[in-house]
């Protein structure tokens, strides 16, 4: 064997050992690389925006401004924060009926009946339709002269109510739809937890005499409180992101008087309509804050119902 | 835990993989990359306009050996497709359909659109010279041509021939008119509207511009806000008071045109004031249970006169970084050619060329009244319909609010006083 030959193989088997020991980070090298450039750098970017006075076109030249767009906005009482709480009001309403009613029809679709599979099927109907037909349907359904909502309110008496068209009850009847869309996700999500739960702390609950919402109350509720708050946390994030049900049904600007501008409508809005990136850009930062925070409060939560 | 991490990467690389399969796919197709190329890749927007022309497009192509690759978008996706890919510097767009009034400013100010003087002046046959006037002024920036105008429209008003004659009513001449006969039609006939028009805060800024023109305001003074005189006020307080009074029942302040327009087709109200080139949204057995009892009249009579706007409302240009700019400008050449005008107009969608208005064909296909109001429209018209500033969709917000407030009943001079602080603070900082 020549020396170099031998040098040759030395340096194959340092590499080889070397990339034996790091091997969970060099087989997922690519992926990792991938992931820094589609999200760090649109994230950092936003960051560097946010921090500049862009406006009209990307390419057009733009200054360096510091934090004065955090100060305009945080400041902003007639866009910014009402904006911050129809997103609360909108995902926290939406939220709220969705986990409620998820859970209830999980339990009921829980023991098996006649028929259930029928059952099944038109419950998860509402969650493989396209968010912006869904808007579309929901708006004819709504509309105040010629919908079918007021129509079905005069056979019983009701007088015709607004629904969409007034600044009062539009954003309340955007939770209705998104609850009518999403609340089969929980059910999913809860029925699959509830499949996944040992029988016996049930059954020796019953034979300690335990009635049925006892049971549910203090057994099979504790028991699925992991996948409860899984099934909030990701509900929770969609719902907050919501933008589809809100720009179909309502437009730009989330109405004349800006009745359902959430943030993500808000930034939207500041982009494409007003052409302000660097505002946008400042929006956006914030509630990426926000919806981070939540996160990590709720995973907290987690952590301690896990334990 | 740690296979749990390994699964979770594995996942992420398999959508990163995909995501740039995508990504891969999104963008191959160029042409020969720089240079002409056989390829034409125009985006035009949803419009009867663009329906005709798709069937014409053939010809073209067997005329110049081009092939040609149409986008087509509902006017609110165009704008947000040309802000993101042309802000990109995007060389896959080479025939633009964009408004004038709305983009224009902002477009040629970012230097978005190529300028065209020299492709206009040198066509000779094609001549510059017959388009009409105002439509020009609005694709021009700074002396340079940088659209060809498309569509022309003008705002008239629609009115129920049966309604008016059981009243008794002559067509209303003028706004006083139009109020007295909204509200005696409303009031004979219980759950007919006197009245309807668009009630969106932006949708609704370009039809409120005639009610303000002809009440003798306007937008702005020079580049001060006007939208506090006393004309603009009353002009504020009638339409919005219009539509509160004697508009539709339930009515809704998110309303754009296809709203309104299905209101009256479908025979719940008796004026309508819109766009001329919707009329057959309202004329057409299919589209309309009215079509048999609609009339059309000029834009009544205000303080100042009747002033409606008269507008280009489309228009074609060249993306500045397209490679293929003369192939575009073919393009171009063809679609406003005599002939294509002509064509397009015999089906009812009016063009901005003098010649085609004056060739008895070319109005051939319009009802003969409304022919005549569009006529009489373009004699007193203004040449724009919105605040003419760059960001104008901010703009229209803002002087859009007032409507709205008087839409709903609600304190119109305190609206007025709002905007126009507003409108001030928002032309200082786009006058900078």
């Amino acid at each position: 064997m020549s020396v170099v030959a031998r040098r040759e193989s030395d340096v194959w088997a340092r590499y080889s050992h070397w990339v034996n020991k790091h091997r969970r980070w060099v087989f997922a090298a690519p992926a990792m690389i991938f992931i820094a450039l589609l999200l760090i750098f649109p994230l950092v970017w936003t960051l560097y925006l946010s921090l500049t006075n862009s406006r009209g076109s990307v390419r057009a030249p733009f200054d360096f401004v510091g934090l004065s767009n955090y100060a305009d906005v945080l400041t902003d009482t007639e866009r910014f924060w009402p904006a911050v709480g129809r997103t609360a009001y909108f995902t926290g309403g939406a939220l709220l009926f969705e986990v409620v009613l998820g859970i209830a029809i999980a339990l009921l679709l829980w023991k098996p009946f006649r028929g259930e599979r029928w059952v099944r099927v038109a419950i998860l109907l509402p969650l493989v339709a396209t968010p912006v037909a869904v808007g579309m349907m929901w708006r004819l359904i709504f509309e105040p002269n010629i919908g079918f909502a007021n129509e079905l309110l005069s056979w019983v008496g009701i007088p015709a109510q607004p629904w969409l068209s007034s600044p009062d009850t539009a954003l309340s009847t955007l939770i209705f739809v998104d609850v009518w869309q999403w609340t089969p996700m929980v059910t999913l999500i809860v029925l699959a937890g509830l499949t996944a739960l040992p029988e016996e702390p049930d059954e020796a609950a019953r034979v300690d005499g335990a009635n049925w919402w006892q049971r549910l109350w203090y057994v099979t509720l504790p028991l699925l409180a992991p996948t409860i708050v899984a099934a909030v946390i990701l509900r929770g994030i969609d719902a907050l992101k919501t933008f589809d049900i809100l720009y179909a049904t309502k437009g730009k600007g989330g109405g004349s008087f800006h009745e359902v501008e959430t943030l993500n409508i808000y930034a939207y809005g500041l982009s494409f309509d007003y052409n302000r990136y660097g505002q946008a850009s400042t929006v956006l930062i914030l509630f990426f804050m926000m919806i981070i925070g939540l996160i990590w409060i709720m995973s907290l939560r987690r952590k301690a119902l896990n334990k | 835990m740690k296979h749990r991490t390994v699964l979770r990467t594995s996942t992420v690389a398999a959508v990163a993989a995909l995501t740039a399969a995508s990504l891969v796919a999104c963008s191959g197709g160029t042409g020969d990359g720089g240079g002409e190329s056989d390829v034409l890749r125009i985006t035009l927007a949803n419009h009867v306009w663009t329906d005709i022309m798709k069937e014409k497009l053939s010809e073209f192509e067997e005329e110049t050996g081009l092939t040609v690759e149409l986008t087509q978008l509902g006017e609110d996706q165009l704008s947000d497709q040309y802000n993101v890919k042309l802000n990109a510097g995007t060389d896959e767009i080479d025939v633009m359909m964009y408004r004038p009034l709305q983009e224009g400013k902002l477009f040629a100010q970012n230097g978005y659109l190529a300028d065209l003087t020299a492709n206009v002046e040198d066509a000779g046959d094609w001549d510059w010279s017959d388009f009409q006037s105002g439509p020009v002024e609005a694709t021009t920036y700074d002396g340079t041509v940088v659209g060809v105008p498309l569509i022309t429209e003008s705002e008239v008003l629609y009115y129920r021939t049966d309604l008016l004659e059981a009243a008794g009513l002559e067509v209303p001449q003028t706004l006083d008119e139009l109020e007295a006969a909204a509200k005696a039609i409303s009031e004979a006939n219980p759950g007919v509207a006197g009245f309807v028009a668009r009630t969106g805060r932006s949708a609704a800024v370009t039809q409120f511009s005639s009610y303000l023109f002809s009440f003798g305001g306007d937008f702005l003074d020079g580049t001060e806000s006007a939208i506090d005189t006393s004309a603009a006020l009353e002009a504020y307080e009638y339409y919005g008071g219009l539509l509160n009074a004697y508009g539709p029942e339930n009515v809704s302040t998110d309303m754009s045109w296809p709203e309104a327009a299905a209101i009256f087709a479908q025979g719940q109200a008796a004026f309508y004031t819109d766009a001329s080139s919707l009329y057959q949204n309202l004329a057409l057995e299919e589209n309309s249970t009215v079509y048999d009892k609609l009339g059309y009249a000029p834009f009544p009579e205000g303080p100042a006169g009747s002033k409606p706007y008269s507008i280009p409302s489309w228009a074609l240009g060249i993306n500045a970084t397209s490679p293929n700019q003369e192939n575009a400008w073919k393009f171009i050449e063809w679609a406003t050619s005599f002939d294509s005008v002509l064509a397009v107009q015999e089906q009812g969608v009016p063009g901005a060329r003098t010649s085609v208005w004056d060739d008895p064909a070319g109005t051939a296909s319009f009802p003969p009244a409304l022919a005549e109001a569009i006529a009489i429209n373009a004699e007193n018209g203004v040449g724009y319909d919105r605040p003419l500033v760059v960001n104008v969709a901010e703009a229209r917000e803002i002087v859009g609010e007032p409507i709205v407030v008087g839409i709903t009943g609600g304190d119109v001079e305190d609206a007025v006083e709002q905007a126009q602080e507003k409108f001030t603070a928002f032309l200082e900082d786009e006058n900078q």
